[in-house]
């Protein structure tokens, strides 16, 4: 037995105490002259005994350790772009070679929301497997095509995210563990595929995207040797960008370095004008292989057992999954929430599609949202405040298992994004991670009508933890 | 009438303070009745049977719900108002960042946990936690893993966590004071519902709040003071938690070089656990004095009298401490100081051997083991004495409305029927206020014993309160006698003198020991009955 405490021990001067609950004890305490700190507390989410178990479990904290280790040793490299269907195993697999990804867990047709839906068409008229709308329902109807997340094949796309065989993906190699990731090219903004929206004016686009954009852009990646996106990334987060929601200065940064090559192994002037002009008026188009980056660093950490990071936040549009690196392939859902933000005129909350898209893998892997403090201008899109910018990233802190020094943010002194989200951290804390997010319209489409802030459903996390705790009590 | 209610989503405010919200709204013109509750379905089922649940709106057990029922809209609405007023008066104290400044200084924002807390106070030694008993084990235990000893004043923790933390502070050398622990003092500082005291020789291990507040409040008053004071919890003497507590207060206390007499206060404890705890506190060369209320005294003397002092009141306790604290040499049983309760309760036992009193004896009590005490004595002297905490199974009380009374009563308002939803009576005087009108109305009633606990924590005047009520009862005749045991300070907020001079003036007779109070009210049923009997 360890020694009794003396009373020096006990209550050195001064007396300092740590209050969690009523603030009548802090308010007499104050009174007597101690020093009070007053927790915000909230009660935790899930089984408080079970959550008490896994936070004192050291094989948990050993295994984050490796987990968050392996994310930070990540390099993700952009080293070509080729079509989907030689990547993606099940388009050589599905029968009669209908398949889809799409952004989320895993959903049927029939629970699908209206963007979704409409991107769905518009790969059915890309493809050809449909002359119109009615056939490419009806093709979706009868259940001949195969839909499958992104994320089982190490894929990420914004909003539906909707890759079908013949669009041209990007890929992205981790130099360290071998890995490859991919998300198909970023097509801008207004009418648009990952919006639900299929005029022809869009599959048009998506053609010449597959015939001249990947191309070119293969060739240049090829003469280049690769692009290393942890580097660009760092950069552009001193730049003002947050790798999610703003991606103009990764832009910049990807066209200064990409086009001398696209000069050089480009076919025609007027083509490599056409593919500059492209990115150049996209600020968006860097959000692809942002996501494609982020996605590396969190399949790296991936399928560590027992540890408790999060490597898969994801949303269709109805469901919003969460994936753990101890849990393996398993989804836990919750519905998607509703975006707090701002709107486009003329559009309001009526208008908008619940939260969408497979980009909070950029959140996953320490950006978006959990670097806004370096991306103070963003905060107009959103609306808020600088100051809530850096609250924002703060509050991160406290749920992630380290920080990430190469993606550091000059106005928190250069500290390391937060990085490495643990799911006992955000039930203790009952606060469930913080995003960036472009707010979609529900009806197929019409494309983006606002931005804002969102947050998945705790319910991924309490179920994620109590899966945590009956695996740690079977072994 | 008009039922409005309020959702704010993901908003978490204690208990205490949204009671006192939620009576400060009942003060309100036009309002009926309010609540200010988190929407957990136990806290909505509380509402529905109050007749206050809003219908139509949705919440859930994160969210906080304001509901007020007015007799008009009006009324509804400004009641939220201020609501919202008195929530932002309510957080806790940090700097706020102006609109739009872009500040690189460290964060302003309260810690969302105790760890980041104590990873920005790393000089914290103490976590106070008070957090709904079911959350509780799960932050003591990350205090006691962050190495802070911790002051658990949440009820409602299993049994098995109970032992499991208090085995993990034994591991870590930490004292764990509690669950269900609500006073301690540690090198001068109060913790929790306490009285400010001087330093002295005299160091507390106790069980009861109450109990301990009433043994350092005397102590204080004889002119002597406290040392150090360790709440152990209710249940730290329990066969299954093996008073891992109170040992721990002990050895502290054995070592620490200002206590030189010990006072354990509890109720009986366990044989075998007893027994423990006797041995280890007789153990060292300080004097000890057992305060053990409903323990079979004698039986306690004769086995251990030799060692300790076997005290039968708190208020024995307090004086045969501040008395052992004077004599020079080591405590000897041939020293027991004489006790003066002892002798007024014998001269009290021969009046009522050979008369009998037809008035009832009324105790409307804030604290458990005072009531608790009063029972003792006034069971000793006039037979049954009802009520929610009987001495004995047969004398419970089953009527919670107090309109038709058995015969003695003593109510512990404090008990957990009454508690529930709405603020410890210490802080909350409202319900016993409304019971203390109804019992007074009973022509069979002749004395009412109140008491009135001051120090931390507690109201903030309560002879603001009582006073008036008293005053006005006083005002209708002499019945019923109103006598109240105030347990208090000089040195408390209240300040002990300018409590009791306004409840004298307002009629109330006054007394600082509760043992002395419960008996003389015994002598006033007498006197009355004496000077005319029933009116």
């Amino acid at each position: 037995m360890v020694s009794p405490s003396t009373p020096e021990q006990l209550s050195p001067s001064p007396f300092t105490v740590i209050n969690v609950g009523a603030e009548l004890f802090a308010e007499a305490l104050r009174a007597q002259g101690v020093t009070v700190t007053s927790v915000a507390w909230r009660p935790p989410a899930g089984d408080p005994a079970a959550l008490a178990r896994l936070l004192a479990d050291p094989a948990i904290d050993r295994a984050n350790e490796i987990a968050v280790g392996r994310m930070l040793a990540a390099e993700p490299v952009l080293v070509d772009v080729q079509p989907a269907r030689t990547l993606i195993p099940l388009f050589r697999e599905a029968e009669g070679g209908y398949a889809l990804l799409h952004a989320g867990p895993p959903i049927s047709w029939e629970r699908m929301c209206g963007p979704m839906r409409g991107a769905i068409i518009g790969a059915c008229l890309y493809e050809g497997w449909a002359g119109n709308e009615e056939e490419a329902t009806q093709l979706a109807e009868t259940g001949r095509i195969t839909f499958a997340p992104c994320h089982h094949y190490h894929a990420v796309g914004p909003m539906a995210g909707i890759v079908s065989p013949s669009m041209p993906l990007l890929i992205v190699e981790d130099r360290v563990h071998g890995n490859r990731t991919f998300a198909p090219l970023n097509e801008g903004l207004g009418k648009v595929l990952r919006y639900g929206a299929y005029a022809p004016e869009v599959i048009e686009r998506l053609r010449w995207m597959q015939e001249v954009l990947g191309p070119a852009l293969s060739r240049a990646l090829r003469h280049i040797g690769g692009l290393d996106l942890r580097s660009l990334l760092a950069q552009a987060l001193q730049m003002g960008d947050e790798g999610h929601n703003r991606n103009k200065a990764a832009t910049s940064l990807f066209l200064r370095q990409l086009a001398p090559a696209l000069v050089e192994t480009g076919t025609s002037s007027a083509e490599t004008a056409s593919v500059l002009r492209f990115i150049a008026s996209n600020d968006h188009f860097h959000l692809n292989p942002s996501m494609a980056a982020a996605k590396a660093m969190t399949l790296a950490g991936s399928n560590v057992p027992n540890s408790s990071v999060v490597v898969t936040m994801a949303r269709n549009g109805v469901d919003f999954g969460i994936r753990v690196s101890g849990l393996g392939e398993r989804w836990f859902v919750g519905p998607a929430q509703s975006i707090q933000g701002l709107y486009f005129a003329g559009f309001g909350p009526e208008d908008a599609n619940p939260d969408i898209g497979d980009s909070a893998i950029t959140e996953t892997a320490g950006l978006g949202a959990f670097a806004m403090a370096g991306a103070p201008a963003i905060v107009q899109f959103i609306g808020g405040t600088p100051a809530d910018a850096l609250r924002y990233t703060r509050e991160m802190y406290a749920l992630t298992v380290t920080t990430n020094p190469q993606f550091s943010l000059p106005p928190l002194n250069f500290q390391g994004t937060p990085t490495g989200i643990d799911i006992r951290q955000v039930c203790r804390l009952n606060l469930p991670p913080v995003i960036n997010t472009g707010i979609a319209h529900r009806l197929p489409g019409i494309g983006q009508v606002g931005a804002g802030i969102v947050h998945p459903p705790m319910e991924c996390f309490i179920s994620a933890l109590q899966a945590l705790a009956d695996s740690r009590q079977t072994t | 009438m008009v039922i409005q209610a309020q959702v704010r989503r993901r908003t978490y405010v204690d208990s205490i303070t949204l009671m006192q919200i939620a009576t400060a709204l009942k003060r309100l013109p036009g309002v009926e009745n309010a609540a200010a509750v988190m929407a957990t379905e136990a806290n909505l089922q509380l509402l529905a049977e109050a007749g206050l649940h809003p219908g139509g709106v949705t919440a859930g057990a994160e969210d906080l719900l304001l509901v007020v029922k007015a007799t008009i809209p009006e009324a509804a609405e400004q009641a939220l108002q201020a609501a919202e007023e008195l929530l932002t008066a309510r957080q806790p104290k940090q700097t706020l960042l102006h609109d739009g400044e872009f500040s690189l200084a460290a964060s302003t924002q309260p810690p969302h946990s105790l760890e980041e807390a104590v990873r920005r106070q790393p000089e914290a030694r103490l976590a106070m936690i008070s957090v709904p008993g079911p959350y509780a084990a799960l932050e003591a235990e990350l205090a006691l893993r962050t190495g802070l000893h911790v002051f658990l004043f949440s009820d409602n923790v299993p049994l098995q966590e109970e032992i499991a933390l208090k085995q993990l502070a034994q591991q870590r050398g930490l004292l764990l004071m509690g669950p269900d622990c609500g006073t301690a003092l540690l090198n001068g500082v109060g913790l929790g519902f306490v009285n400010v005291v001087p330093r002295g020789p005299i160091g507390i291990v106790g069980a009861s709040g109450t109990g301990i507040q009433q043994v350092m409040s005397l102590i204080a008053q004889q002119g002597s003071g406290v040392s150090q004071v360790i709440g152990s919890g209710g249940r730290d003497l329990s066969r299954e938690v093996g008073a891992l507590t109170t040992l721990a207060g002990i050895r502290l206390l054995l070592e620490d070089e200002d206590t030189r007499v010990i006072v354990l206060v509890s109720k009986p404890p366990a044989p075998e656990v007893a027994a423990r705890v006797i041995e280890e506190a007789a153990s060292g060369s300080k004097a000890v004095v057992t305060c053990f209320l409903g323990a079979d005294h004698e039986a306690l003397e004769q086995r251990y009298g030799s060692r300790v002092v076997v005290a039968r009141t708190l208020t024995d306790a307090a004086t045969l401490a501040v008395q052992l604290a004077a004599t020079p040499a080591s405590y000897h049983a041939a020293t027991t100081p004489a006790s003066a309760i002892a002798a007024r309760l014998e001269r009290l036992r021969q009046t009522c051997a050979v008369s009998s009193a037809s008035g009832y004896l009324v105790g409307l009590f804030a604290g458990g083991t005072l009531c608790d005490e009063a029972m003792q004595l006034w069971s000793t002297l006039l037979g049954p004495v009802y009520s929610n905490i009987p001495l004995e199974p047969a004398w419970r009380l089953r009527e919670s409305s107090l309109t038709a009374l058995p015969g003695h009563c003593a109510i512990d308002f404090g008990a957990d029927e009454y508690t529930r939803g709405r603020p410890h009576p210490m802080i909350d005087p409202s319900l016993r206020l409304q019971a203390l009108e109804t019992v007074a109305d009973n022509p069979r009633v002749s004395v009412v014993l109140l008491d009135l606990v001051l120090g931390y924590c507690a109201h903030p005047d309560p002879a603001a309160i009582y006073a008036p009520v008293i005053a006005g009862l006083h005002r209708r005749g002499p019945r019923p006698a109103i006598v109240v045991s105030l347990c208090g300070t000089e040195g408390d907020p209240q300040r002990l003198s300018a409590q009791a001079a306004r409840l004298q003036e307002a009629g109330a007779t006054v007394l600082t020991s509760n043992a002395e109070a419960a008996l003389h009210c015994v002598q006033l049923l007498y006197e009355q009955e004496e000077s005319g009997g029933l009116a």
